[in-house]
Parts: C-alpha cells; structure tokens; sequence
C-alpha cells in the first residue's frame, strides 16, 4: 500500500509524522510498508509500534528487521481491531490507496484515541496546472503513476480532507502541509494558500468528545 | 532396520531404550491427563543443545510435529538422517545454538523414549497399546512444563515449532502466558479441520484395517501392522506437498520404463515415491503411536477451553507472537493463521504475521527455505535483544 508515494523526498513526511507522536506511545501503522516509519519511531520516541502491511515483501521486511507486523488490508482487517487499543494509528501515503477512505478515518479514530493521516495534496498548483493547460491526468514526480496503472483510487484535496474530518466528527489538533522538498510551508498562510502549495499534508486527528 | 548400520538402532527399541537424555518421573509427579487419569511413571526423553546462561533467560523449547522426535538438530540414532530441522536449529541458524539453549522433547504418546503405547507398562510388564489413555495437545504441553521445571527454567525465551509443534506452541501461550517470552507457531492453526480429522481418520483406519493390527496387541503377538501404517503415511504424505509441486516434480513420469505395464505396479513415478515414502516410515514409527499422535491432533481445539473464544485464550498476553503460514499449504492453510492473528490482535497481543510465498506445501516449514530463515531470524534476533540475551559466542560460526 505505502509503495506508493515512494519518491524518496516523501520519506521528509515520516519525520514530521514522527514529530506529533509523543513518546513511549502505543502505534499503530496502517500500511506500513518496509516498516521505514515504525523504525523511525523506535529509534526516536521508544513507542510500542505494530504494523499493517498490505504487501508480503512488505511485511517479511518488516519482520526481518524485527517489527511486529502482520499482512492485511486497511479496507477489511480494521474491523477487528478493538476499540481504543492504541494511542496513535497512522496512516501514511495510503489513504488515497484505500476503497474506503472515510470507513478506513473511522476505524482509526475508533481504534486509536489519536490518528495521523499524511497524504499527497491533490490540489497542489501543478496537478491543477496539468489538468487546466495540459487536459491530461496528472503524473508527477511524488505521483509517478499514469490513470491506467495507479493504485491511488481516491485522491483529495487538503481543503476535501478538512470537510471529512467535520463529517466524522474529528477534531484537527495539529496540520502541516509540506512543500515539494517535504519542508512545513508557513503556519499564518491561509487554507486556500496551502491547498494550492502544498505537496503533501500531514493532520493529527483526534475524536470529539 | 537399518540394522546394516553400525550406529543405528531399530526404532522399536526407542521407545524403552532410547538414545537421549530421560528425565523419569516416579508415581508422587504423576501426569494429569485430559482424559481424567493420572499417568505414573513417566518418561520424557528429551535432546539439549548449547548453554543455559546464569540468569537462565536464553532458554528455547522447540516442539515436534505428528512423526518428528526430540532429535531436531543432531543425527538421528534410528534413521542416520540429520536432525529434522536442520534448517532453522543449530550454529548460526535462527534458533541459534551458540546463543540459546535449545531443548526439544519426545511429545507424550511418542516412541521415541518418552511414554507412549509401544512403552512398557509396568504393571503388565507389556507394552501400553491401547491401554495407555487418549494424549491431548494439552497433556504433551504439560509434561514438557515438567520437564522445564526439572530444568530449572521458569520462563522460556522462546517456544517454537510447526505443524502439531505449532499446537504445542499455542497451549503453551495459552496455558503459561507468563512462562512465554516469545512464541513461533508455524504452519499451524488453533483447531483441527473437519477435512484433516478426515484425512487423520482414514490414516488410522487403514492401520486398523492390517489384520497384523490385533487391536493393538502387535507388539504382544509379534507381528507389525507395517502395511496399514504406510499406507496411513502415502495418503498424509500426498497432504503435506502442494498439486503444483507434485506435478513440477514428478508430473505423469514413468518409473523406469517406458510404456505402461497394463499392470499395477507403480507405473508412475509418484507411486513408487509414495510407496518409498511409506516404506521407510514404517521402519521407524510405532503405529499405535500413529493412532495417538493423530487423534492428538484432532481432538485440538483451543477456543473451546476458553468459553469458544480464542482471543479469551491470549487475553492481556505479553508473549510475542510470530504466526507464519505458506500459500501453497492446503492443510494448515494461511486462513487458519489469519483467524489466529485477528485473535491476538484482539487480545492486545503482540503479533507478526508472514505469509511466505512457496510452492512446497505443508512441508515448507522443515525445508530451506529463504522467506522462512530470514523472518524467523529477524524475529528472534530482536526479541533476544528486548530479552537483554547476550549475542552468540565468538566462536559462532554461520
């Protein structure tokens, strides 16, 4: 599932994901791919990491590397975990890969008292730019797949995923957009700014109480 | 036989005599049994290999499948064949023996020295037969938890094995969580099929069926229900490999010749390999053994012991658990792993899951293969580490 945004300038999000995860937490990463950010969080906050990996190279990577890490799928397996069991779910670069993003939103905040969505931000200037002058699918750099061929099936706009997180009923306590070089774009810019520069964005969620 | 070989023993008599350490337990430590006797004395023959450190932490109980025995990783005194899990126990391998101290026992019911039918009974000065009580999962677990009392060890590092040994592994989490540092079912599942107590079933009634059987007084008469008992092992065997590995490796084939004889010798080379199969199984297995070991089996069932809900069997479990399945296992197949780890998961246990992509079947977990050492090493290496084990020895080699 996290094969997907593998540019390697898309691993910056990780550190930043990192960064709102308190330490000595319990987490659980949803499509966690070669285990790259449950590592990070070992090394860096000591948290109680498990993982969800769609893909069996994933998940043997995982295991070898000694993560706890077990094959499934975001879409169907989410249902079996049981309420409040974690402090974090995260769930990075995979959102737009899931059948069921607002299903999938839920059970995260179901499960975890926090979640942790990172995602690519389709409406960033120059995906807009390449449907407005090009009139073709856009293919970028973080984005490398043709329509065709592309696992990522639900694609939204940072400006989409804040009237989701109204829907369920999230509250947002921290949001970052990042620019194409995975850097935090300023924090006084307003929605519309981001959501025209920024790549990719990163929101920690909470359940309204 | 194999008595043409100097070394090797005739595995009949094992079962009394067998070349292993045996830890003999006497009628004040009886075995409480499910079936509701107290079994006394008994025996349990068992192989250790490497050190136990001081603080006693590095301790590594490996359990054996249906036909396996506790000669996991030295020559085995019957066969000459290395030990059967050659692959992943022994100097550099994942259960590695110059970092743990691996112990491995004849399961109860066995034949190979610890008490099972073909074991003397000392009140008859016979052998059990059928008079020894039905064997559970449970009662193979609890005796080898004598046995790590008699060793001194109160937790085990790790408990591992695949098949049957991977039920062993399961009610050992389940029956002492807190004797269980880690735990690695392999190819297993937490309850027997209805297809493989099929299978199990028409194992046993071709023994049964030998007229050598004698209601399991064989040994008493002198005679060996050796042709029930291969072909109990030709039709288990044909489980344990996958359709596409069969036809890989022996397709339609003829056996040296090249028309077919309109007769029914073994034509194809898959019948002559079954009947090899079978024919070097009978000459070291005990069939009434058979009949317990797979009646072990069958009756496995581990959510039932725990109101029918197996995420009750593992609830608050701070073992680590590995649960590892192959794709082309049919018989343990990856669907019984998956419910196993919705069950931990739901239990807030602490669980990896690996399917491993193999056409070797149910078989996969005694062979090299690739996926299997390097996720089981990664496993136990860093489940070592939280356990604070020093790393192996110098001396260590690959």
């Amino acid at each position: 599932m996290t094969t997907i945004a593998a540019a390697p300038q898309s691993r910056i999000d990780l550190v930043r994901v990192a960064e709102m995860v308190e330490p000595r937490a319990r987490v659980l990463d949803v499509g966690c791919g070669d285990g790259a950010l449950l590592r990070l969080l070992a090394e860096t906050r000591e948290v109680d990491g498990r993982g969800i990996e769609i893909s069996q190279r994933g998940v043997n990577d995982c295991v070898a590397k000694g993560l706890s890490v077990i094959q499934g799928d975001a879409d169907t397996d989410l249902a079996d975990y049981p309420d409040d069991s974690f402090d974090y779910v995260i769930l990075s670069q995979t959102l737009q890969a899931t059948r069921q993003p607002r299903v999938v939103m839920e059970h995260m905040l179901r499960i975890g008292r926090r979640a942790i969505v990172s995602f690519p931000n389709f409406g960033h200037w120059r995906i807009r730019a390449q449907i407005a002058f090009k009139g073709r699918m856009p293919v970028t750099q973080n984005l490398g797949h043709s329509w065709y061929d592309t696992p990522n099936i639900h694609f939204c706009t940072i400006r989409d995923f804040v009237i989701l997180t109204r829907e369920i009923d999230a509250r947002i306590e921290t949001s970052v957009a990042l620019n194409s070089l995975g850097y935090p774009l300023q924090l006084n810019l307003p929605w519309w700014a981001w959501n025209l520069l920024g790549e990719q964005a990163v929101f920690l969620l909470r359940r309204q109480r | 036989m194999g008595g043409h070989h100097p070394n090797l023993t005739s595995g009949a008599t094992e079962a009394d005599a067998p070349h292993s350490q045996v830890l003999r337990l006497g009628a004040e430590r009886p075995l409480t049994m499910d079936a509701g006797v107290a079994l006394a004395p008994l025996s349990i023959a068992y192989q250790t290999y490497g050190a136990l450190n001081n603080s006693k932490t590095n301790a590594i109980l490996v359990c054996h499948a249906l036909t396996g025995d506790q000669h996991v990783a030295n020559r085995n005194p019957v066969t000459g064949k290395d030990g059967w899990w050659d692959t992943m126990v022994g100097p550099g391998k994942p259960i590695d023996t110059n970092r743990f101290f691996v112990i491995c026992a004849n399961v109860v019911g066995g034949c190979m020295g610890t008490t099972g039918p073909a074991s003397t009974n000392p009140a008859t000065g016979g052998a059990y037969g059928l008079a020894l009580p039905l064997v559970t999962i449970a009662d193979m677990v609890r005796a080898q938890a004598m046995l790590i009392d008699h060793l001194g060890i109160g937790t085990l590092f790790c408990v591992a094995g695949g098949s049957m040994g991977g039920m062993q592994v399961l009610q050992w989490a389940a029956s002492y969580p807190e004797r269980v540092y880690c735990a690695l079912p392999i190819a297993t599942s937490a309850k027997h099929s209805s297809q493989n107590i099929a299978f199990h079933e028409v194992g046993r009634q071709a023994i049964m069926a030998d007229p050598d059987w004698r209601n399991g007084r064989y040994l008493a008469e002198g005679v060996n229900p050796a042709k029930g008992l291969a072909v109990a092992r030709m039709a288990a065997h044909i489980t344990y490999l996958s359709d596409s590995a069969l036809q890989r490796k022996f397709g339609r084939k003829l056996q040296n010749r090249t028309e077919r004889t309109f007769s029914f010798g073994a034509d194809f080379q898959i019948e002559s390999y079954l009947r090899h199969q079978g024919s070097i199984f009978v000459e070291r297995f005990d069939p009434n053994s058979y009949l317990f070991m797979t009646r072990a089996m069958d009756y496995f069932d581990l959510a039932a012991d725990y109101d029918g809900s197996l995420a009750r069997a593992f609830k608050a479990s701070k073992t680590r658990f590995c649960v590892v399945s192959f794709t082309s296992d049919w018989l343990f197949p990856t669907s019984d792993s998956r419910a196993l780890v919705h069950a931990l998961n739901a239990g807030g246990a602490s669980v990896s899951f690996v399917e491993i992509e193999t056409d070797r079947g149910h078989d996969a977990f005694l062979l090299d293969v690739p996926d299997l050492i390097a996720t089981t090493k990664g496993f136990i290496d860093a489940a070592a580490r939280a356990r604070g084990i020093a790393p192996a020895t110098a001396s260590s080699g690959a």
